[in-house]
């Protein structure tokens, strides 16, 4: 029987020729990065393909999901935010659709790679600093200096301000990954209890399982959305420069 | 923990990017639009039928309107009309009563002047008749013709007296 590790294992599918030293094999995770992306892309054109006026079951949840991002990110980062919209709802599917994804048996979570959230982590902390240097120029740097606070204490504010700052691409990649390896792999453990304990005992894991699972699914949509409205709100802090 | 080995760091790299540019191509191109242009489909559908109520509203108010105007208009004609046609009705029966007394005026003066006549005529008669009466009663009485013009005076003062 597999360790509850075995699940987070890259495999590589195609081997492919290297690119400047860098393999870039097709794996099951880039698999399931493409899944990710098809079912992303059926779940919103087919969902509307009616363009109904009075919307189906289907179309709701697309226009649902839709307007749910839309209403984050104009919650979080104003009207200012609406160029950054498609950005957003393509971040969120895409993290939501591989925590979800997860769920399925023998499936790969590409979310529980911290690899995999600190690209997406650090192409919006990448993005937000750009976004804030075009709109503030060098003035985006007093955003590292608090108001109202004395000369001397900035010595100690200034650089806790840099350091905090720097350290969101981390915070917001180990969050999402550390949640659904953490989850994945207590899954994993009780499903073994459940073979070791056999017909007798293996119920009571079992039943936890079951109750797990679905707290793995509130989990997969919960961090989703907490990697999202960060995602906001950074935006919102290289728009407006607001503490 | 196989996350920290990086043998695949390159790889899931590489495919992250690409799936997730093509992701975002297809949202922004396609999904994006279509859901978009279907909310704001619905949200104009919503705004025109609300505004096209609206309008109706104003529109049933402003007819209302006429007609109440209508009907006030109607109904003070229709008095004007009424107090017009009773003060002529008035007017006609006034002067009819008019017409109706003065004629009976005319006629009571005519009848009390053929009364007069009548009277005076007869009271000529009784004259004649008295002075007759007074003579033969004479006559009889004394045996004697009566001298006429006395009896008549006599009777004169008598009627005149009696009347």
């Amino acid at each position: 029987m597999a360790g509850p590790l075995e699940q987070f294992k890259i495999k590589p599918l195609i081997e492919l020729p290297s690119i400047g030293g860098i393999d870039i094999s097709y794996t099951n995770s880039a698999l399931w990065m493409t899944i990710a992306v098809v079912v992303v892309m059926l779940f919103l054109m087919l969902g509307t393909r009616q363009r109904a006026l009075v919307p189906g079951r289907w179309q709701s949840m697309a226009e649902m999901t839709y307007e749910f991002v839309n209403n984050m990110l104009t919650d979080q980062a104003g009207s200012g935010g609406k160029p950054f919209f498609p950005f957003v709802f393509t971040l969120f599917m895409f993290i939501l659709a591989g925590n979800l994804l997860g769920m399925v048996p023998y499936s790969f979570t590409f979310t529980s790679h911290i690899i995999v959230t600190f690209g997406l982590a650090f192409v919006v902390f990448i993005g937000v600093t750009i976004i804030g240097f075009i709109r503030h120029g060098a003035h985006f740097l007093s955003f590292f200096v608090p108001k109202g606070v004395p000369a001397v204490m900035l010595i100690l504010l200034v650089p806790i301000e840099i350091l905090s700052y720097l350290i969101r691409p981390v915070s917001l990649s180990i969050r999402l990954f550390a949640n659904m390896m953490a989850g994945h792999t207590m899954l994993k453990v009780f499903a073994g209890f459940v073979v070791g304990l056999g017909v007798l005992g293996g119920w009571a894991p079992l039943a936890l399982n079951v109750v797990l699972t679905g707290f793995e699914i509130l989990v997969a949509l919960l961090q989703t959305y907490v990697f999202a409205v960060l995602t906001c709100i950074y935006l919102n802090d290289a728009l407006h420069m607001e503490h | 923990m196989p996350q920290l080995d990086p043998t695949f760091f390159g790889t899931q790299l590489f495919w992250l990017a690409v799936s997730f540019i093509v992701l975002y191509l297809l949202m922004s191109r396609l999904a994006i639009p279509r859901i978009g242009g279907v909310l704001k489909q619905r949200e104009d559908k919503i705004q025109g039928d609300l505004e096209t109520a609206q309008r109706l509203k104003e529109e049933t108010k402003s007819v209302i309107a006429a007609y109440e105007k209508a009907l006030a208009d109607a109904r003070g004609e229709a008095q004007a009309l009424a107090r017009q046609t009773s003060d002529a009705a008035n007017a006609e029966s006034a002067q009819r009563q008019q017409e109706v007394s003065d004629r009976i005026a005319r006629e009571l003066a005519e009848a009390e002047k053929r009364i007069a006549a009548a009277r005076s005529e007869a009271m000529a008669n009784v004259r004649v008749m008295a002075a007759e009466v007074a003579q033969s009663a004479f006559a009889r009485l004394t045996g004697s013709p009566a001298d006429a013009g006395r009896v008549k005076v006599a009777v004169d003062a008598a009627l005149k007296g009696g009347s």
